[in-house]
């Protein structure tokens, strides 16, 4: 019995050294995910962000059918990578609305000027105020509203030409 | 070298340029004037996990969503709202992940229980050791 046990503390000890490896080689993830996926969308009402658009409040997403719901800035980089996409998801029937991060409406109007306007609402949240009551951790993101203005399904990050199928089934399936 | 040089500066502007150019909500770096209330908020927002620098606290970090951060709490705080509630509130959005605070939850258990067991399990390896010296 003591013969294995002596054993016992070097086993502990490589124990640890796999346990400390694993975690260095594991890859960081970072990803937040909103938890209020699933559940009614937060109470807000926006002013417009754009000159000749109109604002966004949550009753104009619960409009009975599924709308696609972007959290973009001007200042994002990531934003104007992702806006081919959201034109193709646009072009495809695809109801847009976009929250604006800290923005000024300007940057907005020269954003879609040079990006394209995929948008029907967009509303300025100059303080990340509806943000942090959507449970989102930074631009650009995107939440499928369902119908009944419930919070079905969430992508983070920017929308890649690989995302657009995806998003579409999740549309379909919030319908 | 020089390239070397221009390439570490443009490593370290990059955070600058993903940022707004918006000036920082109103109570993101002003105090309350109650020191109590202030001394609650910041003791709140030292135990809030910042989203965009994710291992500094939205007390510590420059990020523009803590600073939006910030002042949301310090409003909320000025309104009269629990600090307790607030952090409930984000816990909600972001998961038991955005608050540095412990809880006690079943998973956290074994943790809490360690040191009683790493006692228990000392005072085990030293009970046969003094019982060896004894005449």
């Amino acid at each position: 019995m003591r013969r294995i046990l002596i054993w016992l503390p070097l086993l502990l000890f490589a124990a640890f050294i796999g346990l400390f490896a694993s975690g260095l080689f594991q890859p960081d993830d970072r990803i937040i995910q909103s938890r209020l996926v699933g559940q009614p969308l937060p109470d807000f009402d926006l002013p417009a962000a754009a000159s000749d658009q109109p604002g966004l409040g949550s009753r104009d997403m619960a409009g009975g059918k599924p709308r696609l719901l972007n959290i973009f800035a001007s200042w994002c980089v990531p934003c104007a990578v992702e806006a081919p996409q959201l034109m193709a998801l646009k072009r495809a029937g695809v109801a847009i609305d976009a929250i604006a991060i800290r923005d000024a409406r300007s940057d907005v109007d020269a954003f879609l000027a040079r990006n394209g306007n995929p948008y029907q609402r967009i509303g300025l949240d100059a303080r990340s105020a509806v943000q942090i009551a959507l449970g989102s951790s930074g631009v650009p993101e995107s939440f499928i509203i369902d119908g009944r203005g419930r919070i079905a399904y969430q992508h983070i990050g920017d929308i890649r030409a690989d995302d657009v199928p995806t998003i579409l089934a999740r549309l379909e399936d919030a319908r | 070298m020089k390239m070397l040089i221009a390439m570490s500066l443009a490593l370290a502007a990059a955070p600058a340029v993903a940022q707004t150019a918006l000036p920082p909500a109103p109570w993101a770096d002003r105090q309350i004037p109650d020191a109590d209330q202030e001394r609650a908020a910041k003791a709140l927002m030292e135990t809030i996990r910042c989203l965009t620098c994710q291992s500094q606290s939205i007390a510590d970090s420059n990020a523009s969503m803590a600073a939006d951060m910030r002042s949301q709490i310090r409003e909320r705080i000025m309104a009269g709202e629990k600090p307790e509630a607030i952090r409930a509130w984000l816990v909600s959005r972001y998961g038991d992940w955005v608050s540095y605070a412990p809880t006690a939850d079943p998973i956290l258990w074994p943790l809490w229980a360690a040191p009683l067991i790493l006692l228990a399990l000392g005072l085990f390896l030293m009970r046969g050791r003094i019982g060896r010296r004894r005449p």
